[in-house]
């Protein structure tokens, strides 16, 4: 099925585990928007993984990693430099105009931003329709019915389709969000950090609402989020981006107990946990500097000038994604040296 | 026991908004002892900022403090003179703020705007200044901090203009420091450098820090004692061991249960606390928590619960507290309890959301 044999294997989450059951196959994506004097910011560059039917991928990075970027070029908002996404074998870098439109009625995106995403000057009832009209899904009565439906699926009172986004907390607009990106029946939900505006109290909410929503409209999630412990909650599996490259990819509880590349141990050994015995125990890794720029990113591997086992090799050779573990894949040539670092590891 | 370094009594702060009064803040009372380190917990709108925006008298209009103390060494700063009070905002008291860039000038190099708050309060040479803050970026552990400080804040990155405002917060060698969200906009390896450098800055400069945060991980590693408020009111206070291994308010536990934890087994689900906090124009009476409450009884509804000590050093405002739940139904049954799900929350009620 994969046609595609590249010698250095970055390929190869793509092949697994079942490439078949994949809803999703991003294949050598490159994005690389121009900068000043002909230089380019090389925001994805090269990444290839699959999300399976049903699953929820979680997708972490800091700031500037292209994490959003990738979840945009997934979701077709922004064309790819080169490489390929495939939405249920489809090319979808290859459709245009109206055939691209017709499918993506398949793959909705929820944002971040609650206030920014939704027209203050619309009622929720329009925003949640917009979908609909403008795939023809429904008309009239049985639009408006849909429109209630979904409120109620999103736990808001029905008879609020004719109110306005300001009318709403920061949760409840998230949820019109939610109820907006399902209105047409997606198969893909791209979720854009759906939950780091909000309340600690209000993040559990909406958090069980796209689990359970999962689960009773059989949805697949890319979930792409700053914070790896909401991340390690709702994904199956984790994948790991560092400027602009999949650092590693693994299920959720693998790379959390036993992370095998030293930026996704050191994110993890820096998120504060909310027990006061386990932080003394803290064992951060300190990274050293900042991340480099995406314009002229370090040769090899990316990490290397910041990375505390860095060799000379390192800096030469840029070590591909490979399989590790079962289900383990990791872009380090020491990637068994990473250890278990995490500051809960000890037990 | 010292006496306190800071002493805020029955704090009210209320704004006067065109549809009514906002009670942000309503009769809180605590203290802060020398080289302390207090976290200021508790979700958007509980009261934590304006706190500490009503210590440095800062409050912006429409609100202003209508009651209360804040004795700082003894003497009230709200019924200080003007000029005396400025003397110490800026010098003994410092604060940082969420987003350095907005709240550093970005036409004023970040060496200047450290010298500016040592010009304000010192006697000092323009030449005595500036090698200080060059100093004071070193102390911040900023790389080659001659060179930073004459670039201009656009130049830094998130990380380095927090440290950049860390060092004006340091220029007068405060007593207190206010940090209100200081890692909330910056990267999780980011916001670990920082946390360890205001430790430091605590252990060894003995900078008593005041941490607001909603954050409860920060505070578990970074303070010693923690204020959990909601709705305007300090619901909680103890010692951070305490309050995260045994909480006594039913809010303080369903805010612990209710964030998913990277060390933690995977739950099928987490256990939110359903609905909204109060609109704090009409608060409820009695209990402010108690439409969210899974353990109300019906005096919650109608008195409003005192702070009262639980044990030396820690204070909660329950009528039932978890003591008795865990004593009435068990670890096991309070498991399943879902806070605010039996009250029809979801609902906006009248529309209007605060």
């Amino acid at each position: 099925m994969d046609t595609l044999a590249e010698p250095q294997a970055v390929e190869a989450p793509a092949r697994s585990p079942a490439p078949s059951q994949a809803l999703v196959r991003v294949e050598d994506v490159v994005k690389h928007f121009p900068a000043r004097l002909g230089a380019s910011v090389k925001a994805v560059d090269g990444v290839s993984f699959h999300i399976a039917r049903g699953e929820c991928l979680g997708l972490v990075g800091e700031s500037g990693c292209g994490k959003s970027t990738l979840g945009r070029l997934v979701a077709q908002l922004l064309p790819v430099t080169s490489g390929h996404v495939y939405f249920k074998d489809i090319d979808l870098t290859r459709l245009r105009g109206e055939k691209l439109r017709r499918q993506r009625r398949e793959f909705q995106m929820i944002f971040q931003d609650p206030f920014a995403s939704l027209d203050p000057r619309m009622t929720v009832g329009d925003i949640i329709a917009e979908p609909i009209d403008n795939f023809g899904v429904a008309r009239g009565r049985t639009r408006n019915e849909r429109v209630q439906e979904l409120l109620r699926i999103v736990g808001l009172n029905p008879n609020f389709n004719n109110r306005y986004p300001h009318e709403f907390s920061g949760g409840q607009r998230q949820r019109i969000g939610v109820a907006r990106a399902l209105s047409v029946n997606p198969s893909l939900v791209i979720c854009d950090e759906p939950i780091s505006a909000l309340d600690v109290s209000i993040q559990g909410q909406i958090i069980n609402l796209l689990q359970d929503l999962q689960q009773q409209f059989d949805l697949t999630y890319l979930f792409i989020a700053h914070d790896l412990a909401v991340v390690r909650h709702i994904s199956h599996r984790v994948m790991v981006m560092y400027l602009g490259k999949i650092v590693e990819i693994a299920d959720s509880a693998l790379i959390y107990r036993d992370p095998r590349h030293p930026y996704s141990a050191a994110l993890l050994s820096a998120i504060p946990v909310p027990d006061p015995k386990v932080e003394r125990h803290r064992k951060l890794i300190q990274l050293e500097g900042e991340i480099p720029s995406p314009i002229n990113p370090p040769s090899g591997c990316r990490f290397h000038t910041r990375c505390p086992i860095a060799q000379s090799i390192c800096s030469e050779v840029e070590p591909p994604l490979e399989q590790k573990a079962p289900h383990h894949w990791s872009a380090c040539h020491f990637s068994d040296q990473v250890g278990s670092v995490a500051p809960w590891a000890r037990g | 026991m010292t006496a306190p370094l800071l002493e805020v009594k029955d704090l009210h702060t209320q704004f006067f908004t065109d549809s009514g009064v906002v009670q942000a803040v309503n009769g809180i009372s605590f203290d802060l002892r020398e080289g302390e380190s207090l976290g200021i917990v508790g979700e958007s709108g509980c009261g934590k900022s304006v706190t500490a925006l009503s210590i440095m008298g800062l409050v912006p209009e429409p609100g202003r403090v209508t009651r209360g103390e804040i004795r700082f060494r003894g003497e009230d700063l709200l019924r200080m003179p003007h000029e005396a009070v400025r003397e110490i905002r800026g010098r003994d008291i410092a604060m940082i703020f969420q987003d350095p860039l907005s709240s550093l000038n970005p036409v004023l190099k970040n060496g200047f705007q450290i010298e500016e708050a040592m010009l304000a309060h010192r006697h000092l040479s323009r030449r005595q200044t500036g090698v200080r803050a060059v100093e004071l970026l070193k102390t911040v552990r900023v790389p080659a901090p001659a060179e930073r400080a004459k670039d201009y804040p656009h130049q830094l990155s998130g990380g380095m203009r927090q440290r950049t405002m860390i060092a004006m917060g340091l220029a007068n060698e405060p007593a207190i420091l206010i940090a209100d969200e200081p890692t909330t906009a910056l990267d999780v390896t980011v916001q670990a450098q920082i946390l360890e450098l205001l430790r430091d800055l605590n252990q060894e400069m003995n900078t008593a820090i005041i941490m607001i945060t909603h954050n409860l991980g920060v505070v578990a590693g970074l303070c010693s004692r923690v204020i959990v408020m909601y709705a305007g009111q300090i619901v909680e206070e103890g010692p951070v061991d305490e309050i995260f291994d045994r909480p006594k308010h039913p809010y303080t536990w369903a805010l612990l249960r209710s964030v998913p934890r990277v060390d933690a087994v995977q739950h099928e689900r987490l256990r939110s606390i359903e609905g909204l906090p109060p609109d704090l124009i009409s608060p409820p009476a009695g209990c402010r928590f108690h439409p969210r409450c899974p353990f109300r009884i019906d005096r919650c509804f109608r008195v409003e619960p005192p702070l009262e000590d639980m044990s030396p050093g820690h204070r909660a405002a329950c009528w039932v507290t978890m003591d008795r739940a865990y004593a009435e139904m068990g670890a096991g049954e309070l498991l399943d309890v879902r806070p605010g799900a039996a009250s029809g929350v979801y609902d906006v009620g009248d529309g209007h959301v605060g």
